[in-house]
């Protein structure tokens, strides 16, 4: 379970978020609207702990530990994924390179030895076809020419790998054409099990649609006025944000 | 002016000896030599092509001087230079720059030159190895000369290697020099696992003839203070050169690239890439001039040196230059440097990587590129093995050495 209350975060001395309460309980998937600027990205960053913002109050209470006292790579560990709204390329590391870095790193983590190479690259070649990624993938600098989708289809692939228990998909849908979106979508939804949970964040029901989210929020200027059913989602593509502001 | 007075002084004592111990084709160049060198001294930083280094300095120390002949079983190709063919022996000196003083000390006191002689049509299957390494409890300063001959269309890789077996102040100064005949090949490597306390002057001088292709890389894995100089002259119409390089520094590590490509004839093409990685407090200093004589016509060069300095503390000098007296030419120079990209490591952190593993994957990743140009395969794995050891502080010096510690500076 994740458990946010009264946060309060900047950047640069900039307050963005202004006392976020969120709960997300194992297995719900939670979608997050809202207008550029409002505070989408900051959330998803600081729930992974990007280091350049800063948390000025409040807190982040993730299975019973301290979100905020933990570094991002032992939020990883704790089975955190953040879905980057622009996946950072990398030119010399090897996809494969990378993803035994990670794996190897989280069963450290929990105590077990390294996986064998050959059980990892059979790992590989069955979490790429979920989301379509061919053979290539696995020599290829991380996500270094790939395409939009393809960068998106990585992230999912990455999922895949690591099998999060909470994963925050950040504007996914931004950038993606109707056939990679529903690759990326299927993919989520094949990935879910009972007990893991999703933060969606967006600006479009159509991937919503995909994601079927048991409760939508709607987040302006760092705080969450709105929290509703799907049904807000098909409200706000109808109405727009507007009339909201003043709630 | 000691410095160069105790070197001096050392030659007149031990002339006979050193005459004795050499042939004659070395002994006749010692009296040029001594000129040169008493003259023009050790070089100062206003001198251009050694304006990054403190050679002063680096020669200062007082250094037993190695006068050992070269003993022992040689590989197949290579050989004494007495035992040399002699229209290969008269070729000792001919190719460096006899106006340079560090070239000038190096002849005056080696007493021997390794030569590596591939005959015309000869393709040599194994790599050839040369590996020098320091050995000896006192303070010692070891004077190499090697000399490589490629008769025509002969082709041969070669690898030397210097590495550092104990724990005393080492002064290498080496001159090679590499004749390429029309149509021959040549895969140079130099690969530098040393230590802190030595100090490696290097000097290649390299003459090209038709059709000629070199590939030369130099790394510097780890080393105390070197200064490494490559000209290559380009005589030969449709030669070509690749002259690579990577360094990896960190402590007080400092190395010196410097580099001239001559094109003296039409139609030759020279690739020079050098990448660093400097951490702590290292310096790194390139300096490459590419240049494109009158009627040099249809070259084609590019020169890039990229740098990453992970530390504020660590400082990279950088000029690449480009001299073209030829109007029909495609030619390119550039350098960077840059610090270690924040979103990537994040990015890598998010997957769970820790941040010194990040830091390590985007160095190594850095300077993947020049090892990945390496036509060899087999030199290629090992290094990329050597590379992840160094960056993880693994090299086999660094267990049990006590060299960091920070009363001990290098020299």
């Amino acid at each position: 379970m994740l458990k946010i209350e009264n946060l309060h975060a900047s950047i640069n001395g900039k307050e963005i978020l202004k006392g976020i309460n969120l709960t997300v309980l194992d297995g719900e998937v939670h979608a997050i609207m809202g207008l550029n600027g409002a505070g989408k990205s900051t959330l998803s960053n600081v729930i992974v702990g990007h280091p350049a913002y800063e948390v000025t109050e409040g807190s982040i209470i993730w299975d019973n530990k301290d979100l905020l006292s933990l570094k991002p790579e032992e939020r990883a560990h704790e089975g955190i994924f953040l879905s980057f709204q622009q996946p950072t390329e990398i030119p010399g590391v090897s996809m494969v390179n990378f993803m035994r870095a990670a794996l190897n790193a989280k069963r450290k983590y929990q105590g077990l030895e390294p996986m064998p190479a050959g059980d990892f690259l059979k790992l590989m070649r069955q979490k790429r076809s979920i989301v379509e990624l061919d053979s290539k993938l696995a020599s290829r600098s991380v996500n270094e020419g790939f395409s939009g989708g393809e960068k998106k289809r990585n992230e999912i692939f990455q999922m895949a790998m690591l099998e999060p228990k909470l994963t925050i998909l950040d504007e996914t849908d931004s950038g993606l054409d109707v056939d990679a979106l529903r690759i990326v979508a299927e993919g989520f939804n094949k990935l879910r099990r009972p007990d893991s949970s999703a933060i969606v964040i967006t600006h479009y029901q159509r991937l919503l649609d995909y994601l079927k989210p048991n409760v939508v929020h709607v987040l302006i200027d760092g705080r969450i006025v709105k929290t509703g059913g799907p049904e807000l989602a098909t409200e706000i593509e109808s109405r727009g944000f507007d009339w909201l502001k003043n709630s | 002016m000691e410095a160069i007075r105790q070197y001096i002084d050392f030659y007149n004592e031990v002339r006979d000896t050193i005459s004795a111990r050499s042939c004659s084709e070395m002994n006749a160049q010692r009296e040029d030599a001594m000129r040169t060198f008493s003259a023009q001294g050790f070089p100062s930083p206003k001198v251009e092509r050694y304006r990054y280094a403190k050679v002063e300095a680096d020669f200062s120390p007082n250094y037993g001087i190695a006068l050992t002949p070269i003993a022992g079983q040689l590989p197949p190709y290579c050989f004494r230079i007495a035992d040399a063919e002699p229209r290969v022996r008269v070729l000792y000196n001919k190719v460096a720059d006899t106006t340079d003083s560090i070239v000038a000390l190096s002849t005056l006191l080696s007493i021997d030159t390794l030569v590596v002689h591939v005959p015309r049509g000869t393709k040599v299957e194994h790599p050839i190895q040369i590996s020098n390494l320091l050995k000896g409890e006192q303070n010692t300063m070891v004077s190499r000369r090697i000399l490589i001959v490629m008769d025509e269309l002969a082709q041969a890789d070669v690898i030397i290697t210097d590495r550092a077996a104990s724990q005393s102040r080492f002064l290498t100064n080496q001159v090679i020099e590499v004749v390429m005949s029309d149509g021959s090949h040549l895969s140079l490597y130099e690969v530098e696992e040393t230590h802190l306390l030595c100090t490696r002057y290097s000097s290649v001088f390299v003459q090209q003839g038709r059709n000629s292709r070199l590939h030369h890389t130099n790394l510097t894995l780890f080393n105390g203070h070197t200064r490494n100089r490559l000209d290559v002259r380009l005589q030969g119409e449709g030669s070509e050169v690749t002259a690579n390089g990577c360094v990896i520094a960190d402590k007080m590590q400092h190395v010196d690239n410097n580099t001239l490509i001559d094109h003296q004839a039409p139609a030759c093409q020279s690739d020079e890439l050098y990448k660093y990685v400097l951490d702590d407090n290292a310096v790194g200093a390139f300096a490459g001039k590419v240049l494109v004589r009158e009627g040099a016509q249809k070259t084609v060069s590019r020169e890039t040196n990229a740098n990453l300095c992970a530390t504020r503390s660590a400082r990279m000098y950088t000029q690449p230059m480009l001299e073209i007296y030829a109007d029909d030419v495609r030619c390119s120079h550039g350098s960077t440097v840059g610090q270690m990209n924040e979103a990537a490591l994040f990015y890598m952190r998010q997957r769970g990587i820790d941040e010194q593993e990040a830091r390590l994957l985007l160095k190594a990743a850095f300077i993947t590129e020049v090892i990945e140009n390496i036509p060899l395969e087999s030199l290629r794995d090992r290094l990329h093995v050597l590379v992840d050891k160094r960056l993880r502080g693994e090299l086999s010096k660094c267990e049990g050495c006590k060299l960091c510690d920070p009363s001990l500076t290098p020299p």
